[in-house]
């Protein structure tokens, strides 16, 4: 979702400010709920085997982990794919 | 570079007007949530759950069905809690 602000007025009278600042904030929230749908359903197919009455520890451990190494592994394929990137144009 | 940018009336928007996009757009990001949510978990209870589709959808099921979307739910707010406290991590290192 992406929101063009510039066809809300505005301008460099800074008039719609408050609306530019509101519609930053909102998308903030949007991209970031759509980031926790994407973790969700990756990490569900992960950690969760058969649904019962009640979200298990250790469901909730895998969960929390397969995140945070969701968001290391991004980091680290950044980094190597940046660095790859420099190699090259070094050469 | 702003000569594109004036409303469309040419006059300015009074808070109530503001008001009531910010309500709209409140009101849409919602429910593109909402939907999101309903059509991924719709995808995996349903793999879950209905392994072999039979004539009906039988009461095992839809028990599964209920568990699933009650669990589903679980894991997207523990995954929210868990990015947003990433996210405050990274922050603070900066």
């Amino acid at each position: 979702m992406s929101f063009d602000s510039s066809s809300f007025g505005g301008g460099a009278d800074g008039e719609d400010a408050e609306l530019k600042a509101f519609l930053a904030v909102e998308g903030q929230k949007a991209k970031f709920q759509n980031q926790v749908h994407m973790f969700t359903d990756v990490c569900w197919d992960r950690c969760v085997d058969k649904p019962s009455n009640k979200l298990d520890s250790k469901t909730e451990t895998c969960l929390v982990n397969c995140v945070e190494r969701f968001i290391d592994s991004t980091l680290a394929m950044t980094n190597r794919f940046q660095q790859l990137i420099n190699k090259q144009a070094g050469q | 570079m702003d000569s594109f940018s004036s409303p469309p009336s040419g006059g300015k928007l009074d808070s109530a007007q503001r008001g009531q996009i910010m309500d709209q757009v409140k009101t849409q990001i919602a429910l593109a949530n909402a939907q999101e949510l309903l059509q991924r978990m719709t995808d995996k209870c349903f793999k879950k759950c209905v392994n072999k589709p039979g004539t009906t959808l039988d009461s095992s099921e839809q028990k599964c069905l209920a568990f699933c979307m009650d669990r589903y739910m679980d894991a997207w707010n523990t995954v929210s809690r868990t990015y947003n406290q990433r996210l405050q991590r990274e922050h603070n290192k900066m």
